[in-house]
């Protein structure tokens, strides 16, 4: 059997089934579209189960929504009794049962006035069942609780018998029957009706644990159909049943593109610029006192003012609570409420169920249509619920959400002393984007933190912000990491000053080291000018000695030539002129 | 589920000489079950309300709306109208020493019935 319950999962079986819708929310879809019809089908469980009230509704519809008018025989509950239990379904039974619709019919049993006193059988019951069936030309039919028998008649072999019989006979008159029985102890039944009824069986069952009382439905048997096989909580609303099938499993809902501001520039701007998706569902952690309240409601606001209906549902605190806390903070939203475009629904978490919670909070967003949900804080809401519960229905809430295109922002609290990303494992993993803000402590002050942990389908920033709140809004700044770590506020801000301080430090330094460079190297340029001036003064002097010396040997020369003029010499051999002897080794 | 007649010689504790019992007996179609049923129930008021009783015979399958105005289940079924208050008998009478005991003409002490006086059934 296959554990998801999605509707097209169990709608078509290889042999389609004839069933009967029974308008119930939620029912029609784990069981594939209905009850099977013409067949009975056997609705058990403990007492204030919801047994007669699903029975009444499914009948009720019936009549009111599907044309199939219905017979409803109780064996408990007197013709006005039952009058006044429907009537707080919403519908008009009195002009159902005037159109002739609906046929109440109430058996009465005192098993004090009755003496057995031989072989008998229930030919009265079918008589009367027969005549008010034919009477309406009831396609439906509801017996409730038909193990009254047994405690008002004697004999129970007859009794199995004859109900063997009525079985039988209802199948052959082609009404879709149900039958509500008590559940026993060891079997579904106390008296082993499902030994008859074959082929639908609903088991339903009210649990409390730690004081939260959840009902759940269960399909125990549905012959020739695939159908959900899980325990479903349903509640009891004003509107009748309703049961929460857990459709996520599914996954199939689109996903847009499209994206939607946080009302807070800087955050967009760390969501690659744009913000978040539309339609994802976005958790906002934090420990107390990190504004998650006020994250919340500037993203709230600011869909608001976009001309987007907000529905925010407050779990803490009551809504002019909040609209004059974030007065402080710069944010009007007492226009915004006026205009209808932000609406808050607060309610003590403590209240009721959770189950009954979201089913409020269905009705609420059904009813008021946003494109953009705040729920806070989301843990206050799970604390009403199981734990392993929790988790199954925020998947469904997340489900109706994502289902509806609807940006929702879950706050979320955490306590402090252990890691933040473990404790919100349950339901983190259910979220598109999670923010995380954080306090952190040092230097006598504390200052918030705002990281964006994880952000699917988009290139986010993965630095940490301060977060900054004025009575001019939030805004972001850069926190200042350095080797001592994250500094933010008043730290920062002395960093920021000790840093410009020793910037100009650095300036005039500089510019110091500059000057004296700059005197080094005039000295150094004087230097060689000195030392070239000087250079030229020997040059100078070189010259000179050398021209003395040329001028003297010119006139040695002279004087020698004239010397040996006068003394008559030979003429002297010009020199330079001389035969060099050729090398052997060449030739 | 056949139960034996017992029959004891303990003379009948009637509602009084001069009260008319009126008594109906519900049947659905001329079954032998309901054939038996009018036998037994004709021998047991001869037997002990000779002269002061009237049985009227209902046959369900046509007269299908008196089945809810007597609150009618089991086949065949003996209500006593007459005296008050109602008294309902399902069976085919044949165990008398029940019949009398539901009809109140025996005490219960020999029968472990529980009754409750007094309740007025719904007519």
């Amino acid at each position: 059997m296959k554990k998801n319950p999605s509707q097209s999962q169990f709608a078509s079986p290889a042999v389609r089934l004839p069933k009967s819708p029974t308008g119930i929310q939620g029912l029609d879809e784990i069981t594939g579209g209905g009850i099977p019809r013409g067949r009975p089908t056997l609705v058990c469980g403990g007492a204030g189960c919801g047994k007669t009230l699903l029975a009444a509704e499914f009948l009720i519809r019936g009549a009111a929504q599907f044309d199939e008018p219905g017979v409803f025989m109780s064996f408990e509950e007197t013709d006005a009794e039952l009058e006044i239990n429907i009537a707080s379904l919403g519908f008009d039974l009195a002009g159902l049962i005037r159109r002739k619709k609906i046929l109440l019919e109430h058996v009465y049993i005192e098993r004090s006035e009755i003496q057995e006193t031989g072989e008998y059988d229930l030919e009265g019951l079918f008589v009367r069942l027969n005549y008010a069936i034919d009477s309406i030309k009831a396609k439906r039919v509801v017996l409730d609780t038909l193990e009254a028998l047994f405690s008002g008649l004697p004999s129970e072999a007859i009794l199995r018998a004859e109900l063997r019989r009525l079985f039988r006979w209802l199948k052959e008159k082609g009404v879709t029957a149900v039958i509500t029985a008590e559940r026993g102890r060891e079997q579904l039944t106390r008296h082993g009706l499902e030994e008859y009824v074959s082929d639908c069986v609903i088991l339903l069952d009210h649990r409390v644990h730690e004081q939260i009382a959840t009902r759940h439905l269960r399909i125990v048997k549905y012959r020739g159909a695939l159908h959900g096989t899980n325990e479903y909580p349903f509640l009891i609303g004003e509107k009748g049943l309703g049961v929460l099938p857990i459709t996520s499993l599914g996954l199939n809902h689109a996903a847009s593109n499209r994206r939607i501001s946080t009302g807070i520039a800087r955050l967009d701007a760390m969501l690659a610029g744009r913000g978040f998706f539309r339609g994802s569902s976005v958790l906002l952690t934090g420990t107390p006192g990190t504004g998650k309240t006020s994250v919340a409601t500037s993203f709230a606001a600011a869909a608001a003012r976009r001309g987007e209906r907000t529905l925010y549902f407050a779990f803490e605190e009551s809504p002019s609570q909040i609209i004059r806390n974030m007065r402080s903070i710069g944010l009007r939203l007492d226009p915004l409420v006026r205009g209808d475009l932000l609406r808050f629904h607060s309610a003590r978490p403590t209240l009721c169920g959770l189950e009954m919670h979201l089913a409020t909070m269905f009705k609420e967003i059904a009813a008021f249509q946003p494109s953009v949900v705040v729920v806070d804080p989301l843990t206050s809401l799970l604390a009403a619920g199981v734990e392993f519960e929790s988790k199954a229905m925020v998947t469904r809430l997340i489900d109706f959400l994502k289902g509806r295109q609807i940006t929702t922002l879950f706050t979320s609290l955490t306590h402090g002393g252990h890691s933040l990303e473990q404790s919100e494992m349950t339901i983190s993993s259910l979220m598109d984007s999670w923010l995380l803000l954080q306090d952190f402590e040092g230097n006598g002050e504390r200052n918030r933190l705002l990281y964006v942990l994880k952000s699917r389908g988009m290139a986010h920033s993965n630095q940490v912000r301060e977060f900054l709140i004025s009575n001019r809004g939030i805004d972001l700044v850069d926190a200042y990491i350095g080797p001592n770590g994250v500094l933010t506020g008043a730290a920062r801000a002395a960093q920021a000053a000790r840093e410009k301080a020793e910037a100009l430090a650095a300036r005039q330094d500089a510019a110091h080291r500059q000057s004296i460079l700059q005197l080094k190297q005039a000295t150094l340029e004087q230097q060689i000018a000195t030392l070239r001036s000087e250079h030229e003064i020997e040059a100078g002097d070189l010259r000179r000695l050398d021209q003395q010396a040329g001028t003297r040997t010119r006139v040695l020369k002279t004087e020698r030539v004239e010397l040996a003029r006068l003394r008559q010499a030979d003429a002297l051999t010009t020199p330079g002129r001389r035969v060099r002897p050729i090398p052997k080794g060449r030739l | 589920m056949k139960t034996k007649t017992t029959k004891r010689g303990k003379a009948p504790s009637n509602g009084g000489p001069d009260k008319l019992w009126q008594l109906r007996l519900h049947v659905a179609g001329r079954t032998p079950r309901s054939q038996t049923a009018f036998r037994n129930l004709k021998k047991i008021c001869e037997d002990h309300l000779k002269g002061r009783y009237s049985i009227e015979v209902i046959d369900l399958v046509e007269h299908p709306l008196l089945s809810r105005g007597d609150q009618i289940l089991a086949i065949p079924t003996l209500v006593r109208k007459l005296p008050n208050p109602v008294r309902k008998i399902i069976g085919d009478l044949s165990d008398t020493g029940r019949v009398l005991v539901g009809l109140d003409l025996r005490p219960a002490r020999a029968l472990t019935v529980v009754k409750t006086p007094g309740k007025e059934g719904m007519a």
